[in-house]
């Protein structure tokens, strides 16, 4: 019988872990109350480079506010906001976003910041694009050699601006040299570099996988190539459940003076160059 | 190679040094996949065993469905999870998305398929001429059903292990509905997610040690109370 007594210790022991989780969980924090949280859809690159992580803080610590920061490729992003998933969001495909506007789903699109896209590659560079101009022109010369180029693929921002790209240089790529990677900009870089491949990147992301990544930059600095991210809220006649008074409060913030002070030297200390160029209240033309 | 053992350094140090960012995604992760683990118990238990015992028309279609729940891609829970819970969807009121409740549904939707099937095998593989020699003894049927459990306890405690197993490492669903927020939804998977898309492959690495030794230890638990009775 003595089995017996130790098999109920051990029901005894499996009893208390399970109340001990039933209470746990009650001590996880409550939903915060629907007017006091802001849910705010964003693109990957603002939360992969940190920046978010110095803003939002900022930003409930000025407001009360608590932000739900939900860090999706910028066509979920847009596509969430516009069904009123979110109450703001943060992307960077200026045409999806007037196209979203001219819908009346997304209102009141202001510029924050911009920083630029290049286009990287091996540094023995096979297809021969380093310093050419126009980034159309470069990519046509990729899809002529068929050397391997690694696309997003997902829609996001970045690959919007690789198919504006490619409309451009008239051109709709397909074939084996052709590889979408349906991931994050870090993981396809990854690939890119393991594949000794090209790839369209946005400059926060490209240093911040300098360490694992040694492709170099090849094209830069064509204006087609800038990245600009801007602040849009939901129509709040269209949904009733946005909370309207936090998106806005978000977005002002966004392009607050506290704020973009805070964008014109963040990645400074890390990466000895700073990642994104405040532009509130510029217009899109002058940047 | 170097990058490796930079990570498991750094899983070393942040388990030493208790980073409380750390322990408290890790506590967040074992509260989730736990309770989840249990309400999933509470339902796939009771379900297996009706599925195993009783005799009704449509039976061998529950079990096959159940059977195909037990692989049930946690993405396609977390997307329909979602779509329920948002604001637009029939569930929106309730205001659960991006919270730990909803990644508590979401995985235990993962986990009662797992439970049931493996409750309807265990019971299955008890001897059926020990349930006529219970009601011959004159059991009742609470009794019976009690005893039948007790039979079935080894393989029964390795339903659990599976159902946790499979919540604890699943990372597509708690991503969608949970949402990843720091301090709030942020657990072991989605957290190794993110230190990869950053680059910071060196605490990716730590996270994931962190997870599998998390995993092991509730796993080294629950094998101790399994083989209790196996080794007199």
């Amino acid at each position: 019988m003595r089995w017996m007594r130790g098999e109920k210790q051990w029901w005894g022991l499996g009893v208390a872990v399970a109340a001990g989780l039933v209470l746990g969980q009650l001590a996880i924090p409550a939903p915060v109350p629907a007017a006091q949280a802001v849910i705010l859809s964003t693109t990957t690159s603002t939360q992969d480079s940190g920046l978010l992580d110095v803003l939002v803080p900022l930003f409930q610590k000025r407001t009360g506010y608590t932000v739900k920061a939900i860090s999706v490729g910028t066509g979920q992003a847009l596509a969430l906001a516009a069904r009123g998933e979110a109450d703001v969001c943060l992307v960077h495909a200026p045409d999806a976003e007037k196209k979203y506007v001219s819908e009346g789903l997304l209102l009141n699109r202001r510029l924050v910041m911009h920083n630029d896209f290049l286009i990287v590659g091996p540094a023995g560079d096979p297809a021969r694009i380093k310093g050419l101009a126009s980034a159309a022109d470069a990519l046509r010369r990729l899809a002529e050699a068929k050397i391997t180029f690694v696309s997003r693929g997902d829609n996001s921002g970045t690959h919007q601006l690789e198919k504006k790209l490619w409309k451009e240089a008239e051109l709709d790529p397909s074939g084996a040299w052709y590889l979408q990677a349906g991931q994050g900009m870090g993981a396809t870089l990854v690939i890119a570099w393991e594949k000794q491949a090209y790839s369209l990147t946005d400059r926060g992301t490209f240093l911040a996988f300098k360490k694992r990544v040694q492709l170099v930059p090849l094209v830069e600095k064509d204006r087609i190539l800038l990245n600009i991210y801007s602040v849009l809220e939901p129509d709040p006649t269209k949904f009733p459940r946005i909370n309207v008074a936090g998106g806005k409060a978000f977005a002002d913030f966004m392009v607050s003076k506290e704020a973009q002070d805070i964008i014109r030297t963040f990645g400074t200390e890390k990466f000895g160059e700073p990642l994104f160029f405040p532009d509130a209240g510029k217009r899109e033309e002058a940047l | 190679m170097e990058l490796i053992w930079q990570g498991l350094v750094e899983a070393v140090r942040l388990i030493a040094t208790g980073d409380p960012e750390i322990l408290q995604i890790a506590w967040l992760s074992v509260q989730i996949s736990g309770s989840a683990t249990l309400l999933s118990l509470l339902a796939g238990v009771p379900a297996g065993m009706a599925l195993a015992l009783a005799r009704f028309p449509g039976r061998s279609l529950c079990v096959a469905l159940v059977n195909t729940g037990m692989g049930l891609p946690p993405v396609v829970v977390g997307l329909f999870v979602s779509l329920f819970l948002w604001r637009s969807g029939p569930l929106g009121f309730l205001g659960f998305l991006y919270t730990p409740t909803a990644m508590v549904v979401a995985q235990f939707i993962i986990a009662a398929p797992i439970v049931t099937g493996l409750t309807i095998a265990a019971m299955q593989q008890l001897n059926p001429r020990l349930r006529l020699q219970l009601l011959a003894l004159g059991a009742s049927r609470w009794q019976l059903l009690w005893l039948l459990m007790r039979e079935a306890r080894l393989p029964l405690l390795a339903a659990v292990m599976a159902g946790f197993g499979g919540v604890i490492s699943e990372v597509g669903a708690s991503m969608m509905v949970g949402g990843n927020l720091q301090g709030q939804t942020r657990v072991l998977t989605t957290a190794t997610v993110l230190e990869t898309s950053k680059g910071n492959f060196d605490l990716a690495i730590a996270l994931s040690v962190i997870l599998l030794l998390l995993a092991f230890s509730v796993n080294y638990l629950l094998t101790c109370i399994q083989q209790r009775g196996r080794t007199p």
